[in-house]
């Protein structure tokens, strides 16, 4: 219940987080929404030098439009994004997602930048991100990198971020017409972690066969998966039962969950199937399609 | 029920607002971690990481070094004063540190003194222990076989891992008639752990005072003075005397059970504060409340059913082991080893029956009663709901239209049934009937004919409940030799106000305001100004606490039977100043007045203030009594309720649609209240139906130790619970009323498990063990073929 | 390891102090500033026992750091009632049993005081939802969507 102890900083800029992640290294952390952070500290697990808190850094909460891209600022809570009237209308897979993290009031401080830099494939932004094709903006030592999604996690807690580097930005490639996605995540109450969660996002073509599918799988494997053999499977297809059932068993296939109260590795995988047919067929119905 | 009192006064049938509220929403309760006293210290545990283990070193030299941390007490720094053992309410013994080993995993091995609770968590972190792993032993069959390691080694000559056997009933009479019977069904069950996890965890502040030799423990404790005397029987040679203990409950967060045990942080605190002369504070956290102490459950059990052809019960029979964890500390009354659990034949009258219940050890943390079990109550009933409901299956008979046919008929009660209790009053067709009616029965059944041909899921499941509460009668009940009775002292002061205080400790069950009702029923003394108090050993008369819904049933029979010999004070000093013979006065509430002259009146409060100013010649003055309760019998509430759940053939997901609960509790003191115990109890009894578990994989690890794992459910998960009443008082208790504090959780599980079952049951299946994972049911769908 | 010098505004009083940089908030409420309605029921941020409005926001005390609070203000249960006057949601409760051992209270309180502050008429469904990161053991919820719905209207 009680952390180990550790040093704190509030860098009032982000040269000078940046100097400070610099200084510390490993022995440092960056301390977001703090809500993955802190309950592991509470239970000392993970031990950590120094905190560099990026709460008093202005300019990194916001969600707004523009150049093509939903840009979504790294510090930005999951209750804003949850409110946000961009997102709201034109995002439903996000508001799908930011709905079912931890529960309302965790989500007032927790951030979208947290839910993607701490690597835990138990976390839901990575699926529907990798679903979107998103792409993380990240600013360091010497300036600023874009990493796409797909490159992002390498591994259980292991992403692309350097230790000296501040996840700044998320950015949604705005999607275009005949465009639906959503965020289909099963869990045993409000609260816990995905038993098996799976994000799709597609667009349709003219003749309602899909022209671009992603699919991000939550909790099914060490990292966030992205199904790439599923999402080839339905691209030239049209949204019948045999195509969606096909990419379904793909999922399944693409997922290597490990065994927990959740569930057994069977199980899992056959959730996986399952809610991909459901979110295939809520995300054709949002773009428009049958 | 009308009241018959008046709003003013608040007396039965009214739903006042709480008495105890206005702290509550301000913030201002007094719970044990808000209580702070000068120079108070700080105790946190260090505990086993392994399941069954010798200690081979402890070494405090880094913890000491730890900037704030003053102490490491150790088993041997207890052993200097033989208090590292002590005894259990069932009369076994446990640790408070071990000295040689360790038997569960999380249990506690030392404890760190400090100034701040941070410095005392640093120093747990920094005490090192060795240890030597032993074998395990989780599985209570394992530990039954004749090779299996011994674990008690601390009891000479004990040769194996067994506790107790226990039986009731006629096993030979029971065998004949189901040598007979037309029909027989059997079913094993499995209950697991679960674990009270009331909001607040344990914890005390212990204040020995030094100058006075006195002793004060603010303590999370549903039964202030059971502990009070158990610590003066474990500690009374180190000096602590019973006069000189002072046990203070607070303002408690949820007990459910979890709070009468004696778990070894208070002893630990106690000793420490005695060592050092200051008050010592220790508070548990989650993961500490989880995995060591408050468990409940964890039977086996294998029940059996006889029939005749036309669905008429004639004998019932029920073999059970009980996981006890490594020492028996369940809190039962001392004869009852597996508690109540005969009540298992239910409310069907059953001829023949026999039960048994055998006790074994196993590597896990001690306990058993709690989580509104009512004393084993919850699994006696699991067990009789399902396998009546195995039966109608059997019998492709409507699970309504059996238990029907076999309620014990109203006309006979008061009622023997055949393992020996004496069930006070009930009418069982009628609860059932009320529900029935309330959830559209018939048109369900129809709903659920339809729905199968598509190939859908939906179950309808019934429980037809009778409790047994109020523990109880002092021939058969007592805790380590205290008889259960339970008391009331009532003061009435000049001005006509109140003070009531109990031997029982609500916990969030709102004595201040059901008690008050009840002396205002009594004597017209508006309930607001009753003051009731409750927990404080130096001014409470002795009671045995609250659990076990016993409170209305002992206590507030106290509470009436004090108030009822005020009035007889009260008329002695109305005939007085009225100058009259007390035979010519006629009460109605809060006056007496003169036959035929009802204008000649005294009310209560003119006659208080004369037992002070006025008092006849010859009598004492004051106007108070004491009442010590001995119950004549427990009281047997009952209910009805039906569930009706849908699943998800993709994910086997539970979901609750409706669910209504009629509860019988006799006459009620306060219906908001008793409603507001049945909503809470029916989540605690949805919770280990669907959601909640604590198991141990074959190393003894714990599974389900934080809420991580171990699911509470949130007002997502809650039903809106729907709820109806009938009411069929207790003939022997003084205002006819019954407990209900743990119905619900008794009666719901076994309504959720028989509704999933009967969605299930067109398959082939019959039964369905808890908690009723989305994966155990998906796993039955798929072996059926129905999966999506 | 460093202290902190932090000033806390607490129910509109600002507050000065020396802390810890792991001291968590909920701590500091309760043990230094010794405001004891704020309750601790978990350790892993399920239980909402600790909640408090963070500049308006309802967040898990518990797992906010003291330091992270600097500069800020909070709002905890005993800052509801002004001038001897109740809340509404305090009201709300008492009126409609929303509570029975009132430990988890204060925090279902200042959630539900802040659905209240964005969303006048909630439903029960959105009630449900809002309150869904605060665990209660004793009322089984009904009582306490009862009781928001009370505040609602009072407040309307």
């Amino acid at each position: 219940m009680i952390p180990g102890p550790f040093d704190y900083h509030a860098p009032g800029t982000l040269p000078e987080a940046l100097a400070l992640l610099s200084k510390y290294g490993e022995d440092a952390k960056v301390l977001s929404g703090g809500q993955s952070l802190l309950p592991l500290l509470k239970l000392r697990l993970g031990q950590v030098g120094h905190l560099v808190d990026i709460g008093r850094i202005p300019g990194l909460e916001y969600v707004r439009e523009d150049g093509g891209f939903l840009k979504i600022g790294g510090r930005t809570r999951e209750s804003a994004l949850e409110a946000s009237e961009a997102v709201r209308a034109r995002y439903p897979i996000l508001l799908d997602t930011a709905r079912v993290i931890a529960d309302p009031v965790v989500r007032n401080m927790a951030t979208v930048g947290g839910n993607l830099a701490h690597g835990d494939p138990g976390n839901d932004h990575p699926a529907t991100m990798l679903a979107l094709g998103a792409q993380v903006v990240a600013i360091g030592p010497k300036g600023e990198r874009v990493i796409p999604i797909e490159k992002f996690f390498l591994g259980l807690f292991r992403t692309a971020l350097r230790p000296d580097e501040v996840l700044t930005e998320i950015r949604v490639p705005a999607p275009p017409a005949r465009s639906g996605g959503a965020y289909v995540k099963l869990e045993r109450k409000v609260g816990d972690y995905a038993t098996a969660g799976v994000a799709v996002q597609v667009t349709l073509d003219g003749k309602g066969a899909f022209e671009r599918v992603g699919i991000g799988l939550t909790n099914l494997g060490p990292t966030p998966i992205k199904a790439s053999e599923a999402e080839k499977s339905l691209v030239g297809k049209r949204p019948d039962a045999a195509a969606m059932a096909e990419a379904s068993r793909l999922v399944a296939k693409a997922s290597s969950p490990t065994a927990d109260r959740r569930g057994a590795v069977d199980y899992k995988r056959e959730m996986a199937r399952v809610l991909t047919g459901r979110a295939l067929k809520s995300a054709v119905e949002r773009a428009g399609g049958r | 029920m009308q009241p018959k009192t008046s709003p003013e006064v608040g007396g039965m049938g009214h739903s006042m607002k709480r008495k105890e509220d206005p702290r509550f929403i301000r913030g201002k309760g007094n719970y044990v971690d808000d209580i702070s006293l000068p120079g108070m210290l700080w105790m946190d545990i260090v505990r086993s990481p392994f399941a069954h283990a010798k200690i081979k070193k402890i070494d405090t030299e880094k913890a000491l070094k730890v900037p704030g941390v003053l102490a490491v007490i150790t088993g041997e720094t207890l052993a200097k004063f033989n208090l590292h053992w002590m005894p259990t309410l069932m009369s076994d013994t446990q640790m408070v540190l071990p000295t040689e080993k360790v038997m569960y995993q999380a249990q506690e091995v030392a404890a760190v003194i400090a100034t701040s609770r941070y410095a005392a968590a640093d120093g747990v972190d920094a005490v090192e222990v060795e240890y030597e792993q032993l074998p395990v032993v989780v599985d209570p069959y394992k530990a039954l076989e004749p090779n299996a390691p011994v674990l008690r080694t601390d009891k000479k000559d004990k040769k194996d891992n067994r506790i107790f056997h226990w039986e009731a009933g006629d096993r030979a009479g029971t065998e004949k008639a189901f040598a007979e019977a037309d029909v027989k069904v059997k079913q094993d069950l499995y209950i697991p752990r679960i674990h009270v996890a009331s909001i607040e965890t344990c914890g005390c502040v212990a204040d020995f005072d030094r100058v006075n030799g006195k002793l004060t423990v603010y303590m999370t404790t549903q039964a202030p003075h059971a502990i009070r005397t158990v610590f003066a029987l474990v500690a009374g040679h180190v000096g602590l005397s019973e006069e000189r203990i002072r046990i203070i409950s607070p303002d408690i967060g949820g007990g459910f059970g979890g709070k009468v045990p004696v778990y070894p942080g208070y002893v630990i605190a106690v000793a420490a504060s005695v060592v050092i002369g200051k008050p010592v504070k220790w508070i548990e956290d989650r993961m500490e409340n989880l995995q060591a102490d408050s468990f409940a459950r964890d039977y086996h059990i294998t029940a059996e059913l006889a029939a005749k052809k036309d669905g008429t019960i004639t004998a019932l029979r029920m073999k059970t082991l009980a996981d006890h964890g490594y020492t028996d500390a369940a809190a039962n009354p001392s004869k009852f080893p597996a508690g109540l659990f005969s009540i298992c034949t239910g409310s069907y009258d059953v001829k023949k029956a026999f039960v048994e219940v055998d006790g074994v050890y196993t590597n896990k943390p001690p306990g058993g009663i709690a989580y509104r079990c009512s004393f084993r109550v919850t699994e006696a009933v699991h067990a009789i709901e399902r396998i009546t409901d195995v039966l109608a299956q059997q019998l492709k008979m409507d699970p309504a239209d059996l238990r029907m046919k076999n309620f014990i008929p109203k006309e006979k009660f008061p009622y023997k049934s055949a393992l020996g209790w004496e069930y006070d009053s009930g009418d069982y067709p009628r609860a059932l009937q009320l529900a029935m009616e309330k959830i559209g029965y018939q048109a369900l059944r129809k709903e659920q004919a339809e729905k199968r041909a598509r190939g859908e899921l939906m179950g309808i499941g019934i429980s037809s409940f009778t409790e047994i509460v109020g523990a109880g009668p002092s021939k058969t009940f007592d805790i380590l030799g205290i008889k259960m009775f339970d008391s009331c002292e009532l003061r009435v002061h000049p001005t006509g106000k109140a003070i009531a205080r109990f031997g029982t400790k609500s916990q969030g069950q709102g004595h201040e305001t059901t008690y008050a009702q009840i002396i205002a029923e009594e004597l017209g003394i508006p309930a607001s100004a009753v003051q009731v108090e409750e927990g404080d050993t130096d001014t409470a008369p002795y009671g045995l606490g609250t659990y076990a819904s016993r409170s209305t049933p002992t206590a507030g029979a106290a509470g009436a039977m004090a108030a009822r010999k005020v009035r007889e004070k009260a008329r002695k000093i109305a005939a007085y100043l009225l100058e009259v013979s007390e035979d010519d006065l006629v009460w109605e509430t809060g006056k007496f007045s003169v036959k035929g002259a009802p204008s000649r009146s005294k009310t209560i409060q003119e006659i208080a203030f004369a037992a002070y100013t006025n008092h006849p010649q010859g009598m004492e003055a004051g106007l108070e009594a004491v009442d010590y309760y001995d119950p004549p019998n427990l009281t047997f509430p009952f209910g009805s309720y039906i569930c009706v759940v849908d699943i998800d053939r993709g994910t086997g997901m539970v979901k609750i649609r409706r669910f209504v609960a009629v509860d019988d509790c006799g006459n009620i003191i306060n219906p908001m209240i008793v409603d507001g115990q049945i909503h809470g109890g029916l989540t605690m009894g949805m919770a280990p139906a669907l959601l909640e578990e604590i198991s141990y994989d074959e190393n003894g690890n714990v599974q389900g130790g934080s809420f991580m794992d171990y699911l509470l459910p949130t007002a997502m998960e809650t039903p809106a619970w729907e709820l109806g009443k009938t009411v069929t008082p207790s003939p022997h208790h003084p205002f006819g009323a019954k407990g209900v504090g743990e119905s619900a959780t008794v009666g719901a599980p076994p309504a959720i498990v028989n509704a999933v079952v009967d969605a299930l049951a067109h398959l082939g299946v019959k039964h369905v063990d808890i908690p009723i994972t989305p994966e155990k049911v998906w796993r039955i769908l798929k072996e059926k073929g129905v999966a999506e | 390891m460093a202290m902190h010098d932090i000033r806390v505004t607490v129910n509109g009083t600002p507050h000065d102090a020396q802390v810890e940089s792991r001291l968590l908030l909920v701590h500091l409420l309760r043990d230094q500033l010794r405001l004891t309605g704020t309750h601790i029921g978990c350790d892993t941020t399920h239980c909402g026992a600790c909640t408090v409005l963070l500049d308006g926001q309802p967040v898990k005390s518990c797992t906010v750091l003291a330091v992270q609070a600097d500069g800020r203000q909070v709002a905890t249960v005993e800052g509801l009632e002004k001038d001897g006057k109740l809340h509404p949601i305090q009201e709300g409760f008492w009126e409609k049993h929303g509570l029975q051992c009132g430990y988890c209270t204060p925090g279902m309180m200042m959630t539900s005081c802040a659905l209240l502050a964005k969303n006048k008429n909630p439903s029960e469904a959105e009630i449900r939802e809002a309150i869904s990161g605060n665990l209660c053991r004793c009322t089984g919820y009904v009582n306490i969507v009862k009781a928001v719905q009370f505040a609602a209207e009072r407040l309307r």
